[in-house]
């Protein structure tokens, strides 16, 4: 277990990974990945029991599915500092021949990447499914996943949300990233998604809240309050609020940097935000 | 000409049920998906056999395409079963990232594939879905053509390491091929040779071939018969070695024409040995409500047509 202290200096380093990363090849998505940047890093060093290397069946250890694959640049940041492949490919990131795809994919077999995903509404399926067979292979170690808001759009999640319960597949933690934004503007405008705490209680969830999705203690302390809440016949579902582009002052409250990345001066001012502490790339 | 005996109709869903049962008593890592069509996919062995390897999904498509590609990681080989139109039109997308982007070992398990699904008509038809799955990187599209071969199948692909889409339909058909055969996943079966003609057949259509075969001798062609069970990946060396010897060919599947076999077997040709072709295929149309052989007649999918194929395609020599 790490102390706060060293979590936080990881926070602020994945953040100057994400701004760096997208950067370089003027795209991808910061803003989201900005905003799950405290989930993340509680997930691969406090949450999930995690296993030293990278094998494909995740036997006897948790396992987590990225379903909104854009917030990329987070999860390869996060992957890279918890040691499943060198930091340095952090460079590589959208160009070609590299294992760091604009989505995540396990076409190029990149450790800790157990499924392709991108186009949208599909992770939670495979997560249900990975959870099936850990219940046939007699482990008790957990699913995660994590799903944006707008996401929740796609029909095919809502299957998912129903078969889940339906069948009781209680060794499944799904996290929302509810950040009230996508690529044209507020959830609320493009689509209003209604009470989604109400819609997964009503599909038979158990549902838990981490209102300062932002708070690597809130976070850690409310991913803790689900995993205790699992194996009891009911799927969980965590509905975190974040703030799309956290921890850099012009990215925040606005849903701009969904999908753009800074240009060089704007990068200045988003690293002078966030010191280096860990170490750039 | 080779003789086939036909030991009795049987319909090539029901090779599938008996493969799956089979590999349910010898592979613990089979398990079986099903989207409410048990009954009509025959897998009602394998579930009383295995309740606890088997799920119901519901009417819920892709999400079963997406479980399958979870249960992979969790090392299962995972059969999912529906009918071919809800098996693939309907999941594109999640076939395409979760399983073969993915490169997960799902056999997706196709029935009531083409016309002779019959009276429900054109809704449900699908002529689509060789074309749609054999486009996929990575994909094996297999379409055997009665029930013996059909179990074969089953049971092979489950030692195959990769996705899979196994076509096979509704009605049924001639039962010819030996009950205990060595199914070889992209290896042809020469079922009659011949000096002539090449007719290279799938799923349904080989046995018409092999009666369109056998009336042109009486008319003095001879037909060299081939299965090509496995559409991708394709033998090439079957069929160029044929054309070598035959100069023509004809080739038979119920299936559009853009996107099946005939496509896959004319790039070979071109590529190698440029040689006359003719297609028996559906004609860019959608399908209508029928009988199964109504349809077959209707569509010109059926030995009467091949040989009039074939008479067309050797005066093309």
């Amino acid at each position: 277990m790490a102390n706060t202290q060293e979590l936080n200096d990881l926070v602020i380093q994945v953040r100057r990974d994400i701004l760096r990363m997208v950067h370089k090849v003027n795209s991808g998505h910061p803003g989201g990945s900005l905003g799950c940047t405290e989930f993340f890093v509680a997930m691969y060093n406090e949450i999930m029991d995690l296993k030293d290397g990278f094998e494909m069946d995740g036997k006897d250890e948790d396992v987590f599915f990225l379903s909104n694959g854009h917030i990329s640049p987070v999860y390869y940041s996060v992957l890279a500092r918890r040691g499943y492949f060198p930091v340095d490919e952090l460079n590589t990131f959208r160009l070609i021949n590299s294992r760091l795809q604009g989505h995540p994919t396990t076409h190029e077999k990149l450790p800790g990447v157990r499924i392709a995903s991108g186009s949208l509404g599909q992770g939670m399926s495979v997560a249900i499914g990975a959870a099936l067979a850990k219940k046939l292979n007699n482990d008790e170690h957990l699913i995660f996943s994590l799903h944006g808001d707008g996401e929740l759009q796609e029909g095919q999640n809502w299957e998912a949300i129903m078969y889940a319960s339906g069948k009781k597949v209680d060794n499944l933690i799904a996290t929302v990233d509810l950040n009230g934004k996508q690529i044209d503007g507020a959830t609320d405008d493009v689509l209003p998604m209604g009470d989604l705490k109400a819609k997964f209680e009503a599909f038979d969830w158990d549902v838990l809240e981490i209102k300062d999705g932002n708070n690597l203690e809130a976070v850690i302390n409310g991913m803790n309050e689900a995993k205790s809440r699992t194996g009891k016949g009911k799927p969980v579902c965590v509905l975190l609020y974040t703030e799309m582009g956290n921890g850099i002052d012009f990215m925040m409250h606005t849903h701009a940097w969904h999908g753009k990345a800074p240009n060089d001066e704007q990068l200045e001012i988003a690293l002078a935000q966030n010191p280096e502490t860990l170490g750039d790339y | 000409m080779k003789k086939y005996i036909d030991s009795g109709k049987k319909d090539t869903r029901s090779g599938f049920g008996a493969g799956l049962a089979e590999l349910g008593r010898t592979n613990p890592n089979v398990v079986a998906l099903c989207a409410d069509l048990i009954g009509s996919l025959k897998m009602n062995t394998f579930i009383d056999e295995n309740p606890d390897r088997f799920f119901q999904i519901g009417i819920a498509e892709a999400n079963m395409m997406g479980i399958a590609a979870g249960l992979t990681v969790g090392g299962k080989i995972p059969f999912t079963g529906t009918f071919a139109n809800f098996s693939t039109g309907r999941v594109y997308d999640q076939i395409r990232q979760s399983i073969a982007y993915s490169g997960k070992n799902v056999k997706i398990c196709a029935s009531h594939a083409g016309l002779t699904l019959g009276e429900d008509g054109a809704t449900h038809q699908i002529l689509e879905d060789i074309g749609l799955m054999k486009m996929l990187p990575g994909m094996v599209v297999i379409n055997p053509c009665d029930y013996n071969q059909t179990k074969a199948a089953t049971i092979a692909i489950a030692d195959y390491e990769g996705p899979v889409y196994l076509r096979f339909g509704r009605p049924g058909v001639p039962n010819f091929t030996p009950e205990s055969q060595n199914f070889e996943i992209g290896k042809a079966v020469m079922l009659n040779e011949g000096t002539d003609v090449t007719i290279v057949a799938t799923g349904h259509l080989v046995w018409e071939a092999l009666k369109a075969a056998e009336a042109l001798e009486d008319k003095g062609i001879s037909a060299e018969v081939i299965n090509i069970h496995t559409i991708k990946p394709l033998d090439d060396e079957a069929i160029l070695n044929s054309v070598a010897k035959t100069g023509c060919i004809v080739t038979a599947e119920e299936h559009n024409y853009l996107g099946g076999l005939g496509e896959s077997v004319s790039r070979v040709l071109v590529q190698n040995n440029p040689v006359p072709q003719e297609f028996i295929a559906t004609n860019d149309t959608f399908g209508e409500s029928g009988t199964p052989a109504q349809l077959m007649e209707k569509y010109g999918l059926n030995d009467k047509a091949i040989i009039n194929a074939v008479e067309k395609v050797v005066k093309r020599k």
